[in-house]
């Protein structure tokens, strides 16, 4: 790519508007795993649901969490959101989900170009890489950047029948996350399960 | 990284080629009728009902990997990260899937910050089959090192691991551990030694 991040003809939009936008078209208890920091922050701010689980830390591991949902509950509808920063950790995961092809995976990439949370500071990809250009060379043949608030709810709605894993570009500006998740991880996981039906409460 | 060693990432050898051949412990091969370490880990592991295995390939680990494949029952494949495979099997432990992941010392040795800020904090069962490369004839200095970060990491998360050296103790190690793992939310190392499946040897 020569031309610059800021060049692509998608509209910056808001982290926590998007992702509300989101929440407000989950009717079926499709799981939703977010990201570490500003991601799964902007989540929680979004209105708690049994079926959310947030990461508190191990960067780069929305994708791959929600991999492993996805092949355990087939029948249910998996969303992952992730920072650009966390998926650089872990691009190699794009190519093991789209070598197992998982129908009832969609991802979202929340890219900003920048490490927010830790003082702004421009990631490597930043100015030089496109991060849906990577998906698709990884092997996510349905990789689209959205182009604005009302394109993202269109490409969410149909990812939720889509057959084949869906990412999902989405350019947001350089805004803190809106709350704090309660930081509690026993309690994450626990209600977690609960929500996907594998525990009762006691 | 697993791959560091050229032949680790070329995974499909034949039966005939593989490690366990070259350099067994006598008393192995003089008990033809028990099954091999390979074969007891796979029906150990289904008999547990833990179907979802990834993995980073490991020489040692080839028999196992190519076992794994041809059952139906495992939903096995690789991953090009260990911490990845980590991730996955959490995920599928939350959706009510039981999994194991398969890699060597080298790649443990990438899991540190997977486990203390998922694995250990929500209680997840990982269960780790880990291959042991750097000891008992290493032929690769900067795995003779790596290997000795392995045990401090798992001692000062206090994770339970074992050794397994003896085939005689394998079936009753493995099962054990797995069913200690899911009964008390903690992971578990299972450390396959040289001792027990002949190791990787200088070619």
């Amino acid at each position: 790519m020569t031309a610059p991040m800021n060049a692509r003809n998608t509209k910056v939009m808001n982290r926590f508007d998007v992702t509300s936008r989101l929440v407000k078209k989950l009717t079926n208890e499709e799981a939703v795993i977010g990201g570490i920091g500003n991601t799964n922050f902007d989540l929680w701010s979004a209105g708690h649901r049994p079926q959310n689980f947030y990461m508190l830390g191990s960067m780069g591991l929305a994708f791959p969490i929600a991999l492993g949902v996805a092949l355990a509950q087939p029948d249910r509808r998996v969303f992952a959101l992730e920072g650009d920063g966390s998926l650089l950790m872990q691009l190699g995961c794009l190519t093991t989900i789209a070598a197992l092809a998982p129908k009832n995976l969609t991802m979202i990439v929340m890219d900003n170009g920048s490490y927010q949370i830790t003082g702004g500071q421009a990631t490597p990809a930043a100015a030089v890489a496109d991060l849906i250009a990577v998906a698709l060379g990884c092997g996510i043949s349905s990789s689209t950047w959205a182009a604005d608030e009302e394109d993202f709810e269109r490409l969410v709605d149909q990812s939720l029948a889509a057959s084949t894993p869906v990412l999902i570009g989405v350019r947001i500006d350089d805004k803190p996350g809106v709350g704090a998740t309660r930081r509690d991880p026993v309690q994450i996981r626990e209600h977690f399960m609960m929500g996907l039906g594998v525990r009762q409460a006691l | 990284m697993a791959v560091a060693e050229g032949q680790a990432s070329k995974a499909q050898v034949s039966e005939s080629q593989a490690p366990e051949s070259q350099a067994s412990p006598k008393s192995h091969e003089t008990r033809a009728e028990e099954k091999s370490w390979h074969e007891v880990v796979l029906q150990t592991l289904k008999r547990n009902d833990i179907r979802l295995v990834p993995y980073v390939p490991d020489r040692v680990l080839t028999t196992l990997i190519t076992s794994l494949h041809a059952d139906p029952f495992f939903t096995t494949f690789a991953t090009a990260r260990e911490e990845e495979a980590v991730g996955i099997v959490a995920g599928a432990w939350m959706g009510g899937q039981r999994g194991a992941i398969l890699m060597q010392t080298s790649g443990f040795a990438t899991l540190a910050n997977v486990l203390a800020s998922l694995v250990v904090p929500c209680q997840i069962p990982l269960i780790m089959v880990v291959s042991e490369r750097g000891t008992l004839g290493e032929f690769n200095y900067g795995q003779s090192l790596v290997c000795r970060t392995m045990r401090p990491v798992l001692d000062s998360l206090a994770m339970e691991h074992h050794t397994m050296t003896r085939l005689d103790e394998l079936e009753f190690t493995v099962d054990r551990s797995i069913k200690q793992a899911i009964a008390t939310q903690a992971p578990v190392a299972l450390i396959l030694s040289p001792l027990l499946t002949g190791g990787k040897v200088f070619a």
